[in-house]
């Protein structure tokens, strides 16, 4: 130890004799330990080349273009939809008026599990968590004067992703804008849905196929959509840590690597449209450290692992969205402070898009006001905060290439754990990513109660009964509205283009047809979302959840 | 002789997939040493009192975020009441804002848990009322 840091280290000790620590230990939020200092000696195995290298250039820790936001901010991406088709047209509308510069879809729960909202299945649901669409109808009153080749538009959908990419293709032509040209992101990432979010339909294979046949259509016709956003998010939003986010997002993702190449398709002619899609919690820096060991790890995996000899396909572009968990129902204002420090987490650490929760998002979907807040949120980091500046500014800092390089390693031993059961469908076959989800929720709860962690206006700074705010509320009426509108559709339409059309689904679903053509059909021909679905469940069969807790 | 251990079971009605909340609660009320059991996910009411029947609970807890508690919960209760298992204790929990807390107490769920509330909260609820 140099003298210099021997005297600190005398002057440290003399200064806790007097007063100790506020605690005996720092834990960042997933339970790794936070050292005090950082200096070039936690750096004394870390090369510059090799582990951080330039921004756009391999193995990406710094960014994956080389002018990062000097040459484009991120994209503001505000996650949205409820209601009916109209009510969520208006609410885009808004948004981009408002400076929002990407679209992105939230679909209702009946959608979102492949049923219509006549379903006996979608009772209560209809238009609550989401826009209600049932056929290609909605998607056309959706997206009604928007141009789709000057937008680009992610969709929150997975089980079902082929039919919803299938009505926004069949909706940009009518706008003329043929599929070659339109752009955007279907999340269509079924292994996280088995691990975390589970909106599954169909078993584990089956939607493996259905996304390879996503990969193969897309990767031939659709060359600038993102076929799969590869996500942490919700694996995170379950309750797992900053590393198990990590870790199972990234072995997701070499599970639909391999999937892509088992389909025949060479890794450089997909892997460049997989994209991510991260979680920003509250630990500031953990969340920044996270991104940048994921770009390393994501890289070397392309690299070493896949042969990519592309650098398109080694480069893990992402979307951010802050932590729905980490936003409290008690003083809801406190969440406007959460949402801007995720944010600036993100922006620090190079995300390519980001949406900002709103504040009421506890209690309901947000209001007009709440997701404007949400909005001002990223356009203040942007125009006046000056971090959007010079590129991966925190770059070189002791504490941050430190903590990068230990969420590396920590997400490399779940990495191989999870190779070592023999890949993570094997993985989730036996319930591993689960049940490791369930514990470390169960944990980060007991450091709630017993107050080891500080939930602000929840476990400490809690204030009385509090004055309830305003909320946005779906009308009961607008499930009817939805259910006669989608009658009037059924009995406006060719039953004979339906029926074929199901039926040519059918057998291509039962042979090794690539689905995508039929599923186009089919929606062309206003069937609806449960009627394909029902055509694939009776192919595929379905998915019940283990329940494990 | 062993005292009958106090059952409850702890259910996913509707569509909604958010589980982590149902699998604390169910996990707490197991070490409070109460039987658990849990439903998993996408539960029909009528799958829902099915097994509260056959497993002759003492208690159903039901977890929901999407917003369809208004139709969901009653619809539970209707179903209990129409089978003769109408003493079962039913109490919810998830995103239910206030004015409909209000009106599902009045149809008969017993209480309503809303984020924030600690484990402590719950399991003493769980433990006066089934006393």
């Amino acid at each position: 130890m140099d003298s210099a840091k021997k005297k600190w280290r005398e002057e440290l000790e003399e200064a806790f004799r007097e007063m100790p620590p506020r605690r005996e230990m720092y834990m960042s939020l997933s339970g790794m330990e936070v050292p005090e200092l950082c200096g070039p000696e936690e750096l004394a195995d870390w090369d510059h080349q090799r582990d951080l290298g330039y921004p756009g250039v391999y193995p990406f820790t710094r960014g994956v273009q080389p002018s990062m936001y000097r040459g484009r901010l991120w994209t503001m991406r505000q996650f949205s939809g409820f209601g009916t088709a109209e009510d969520t047209n208006r609410r885009y509308k808004y948004l981009l008026a408002q400076g929002q510069t990407g679209l992105s879809v939230a679909f209702h729960m009946p959608t979102l599990m492949g049923r219509d909202s006549d379903s006996e299945y979608a009772i209560g649901e209809v238009g609550r968590c989401g826009v209600a669409v049932d056929t290609l109808r909605d998607m056309e009153i959706l997206f009604d004067s928007i141009p789709l080749d000057q937008v680009t538009t992610s969709m929150t959908i997975n089980a079902p992703a082929a039919i919803l990419l299938a009505m926004y293709i069949a909706v940009a032509e009518k706008q003329g804008v043929s599929r070659n040209k339109i752009g955007g992101t279907i999340q269509n990432d079924i292994l996280k849905e088995y691990i975390a979010q589970k909106s599954w339909i169909f078993p584990p294979k089956e939607s493996m196929r259905i996304i390879q046949d996503i990969l193969v259509f897309c990767t031939r016709e659709v060359p600038r959509w993102n076929t799969i956003s590869i996500s942490g998010y919700h694996i995170r939003e379950a309750g797992s840590t900053a590393v198990q986010e990590l870790a199972f997002t990234l072995a997701d993702g070499i599970g639909y690597v391999e999937s892509g190449i088992e389909a025949g398709i060479d890794v450089d002619e997909f892997a460049p449209r997989l994209s991510f899609f991260f979680n920003a919690h509250i630990d500031f820096f953990e969340e920044i450290v996270k991104y940048r060991a994921a770009r390393r790890i994501w890289a070397r995996i392309m690299k070493e692992r896949f042969h990519a000899r592309d650098s398109r396909s080694m480069k893990l572009r992402f979307h951010t969205q802050t932590a729905g968990c980490s936003l409290t129902a008690q003083q809801p204002m406190n969440n406007v402070v959460r949402t801007a420090v995720q944010a600036l987490a993100a922006v620090l650490g190079g995300t390519q898009s980001l949406h900002t929760n709103s504040m009421d998002e506890t209690l309901a979907l947000p209001t007009e006001e709440a997701v404007t807040v949400a909005l001002r949120t990223q356009q203040i980091l942007a125009e006046e905060t000056g971090v959007a500046n010079a590129i991966d500014p925190l770059g070189g800092s002791y504490f941050v290439e430190h903590m990068t390089d230990r969420m590396e390693h920590d997400a490399l031993a779940y990495i191989h754990e999870i190779d070592r059961l023999g890949g993570i469908i094997r993985a989730i076959e036996l319930g591993y990513p689960q049940k490791e989800i369930a514990e470390a929720a169960y944990r980060y709860q007991q450091a709630l109660e017993t107050g080891e962690r500080a939930l602000v206006g929840v476990n400490k700074y809690i204030m009385g009964e509090e004055t309830p705010i305003e909320i946005l509320k779906i009308p009961p009426e607008k499930e009817q509205e939805q259910i006669r509108r989608l009658k009037d559709l059924k009995a406006s339409r060719s039953s004979k283009g339906v029926s074929q059309s199901l039926k040519s689904l059918e057998q291509a679903a039962r042979s090794r047809d690539n689905l995508m053509p039929h599923v186009l059909g089919a929606v062309k021909a206003y069937c609806s979302i449960e009627e394909i679905c029902d055509v694939l469940r009776g192919v595929f069969g379905t998915y019940d959840d283990p329940a494990y807790f | 002789m062993a005292e009958k251990r106090i059952r409850i079971l702890v259910a996913k009605p509707g569509l909604d997939g958010h589980d982590r909340g149902a699998k604390i609660i169910a996990r707490a009320l197991r070490d409070a040493g109460f039987e658990v059991i849990y439903t998993g996910l996408h539960q029909t009411p009528e799958m829902i009192v099915n097994t509260a029947i056959q497993e002759d609970v003492d208690a159903i807890g039901l977890s929901i975020l999407s917003g369809a508690h208004n139709h969901l919960f009653p619809r539970v209760l209707e179903l209990l009441r129409a089978k003769g298992a109408g003493e079962k204790i039913v109490f919810g929990g998830g995103i239910v804002p206030v004015e409909d807390i209000e009106r599902l107490k009045k149809a008969g769920i017993v209480e309503i848990f809303t984020p924030g509330t600690p484990l402590k909260d719950i399991i003493d609820f769980v433990k006066r009322t089934l006393k």
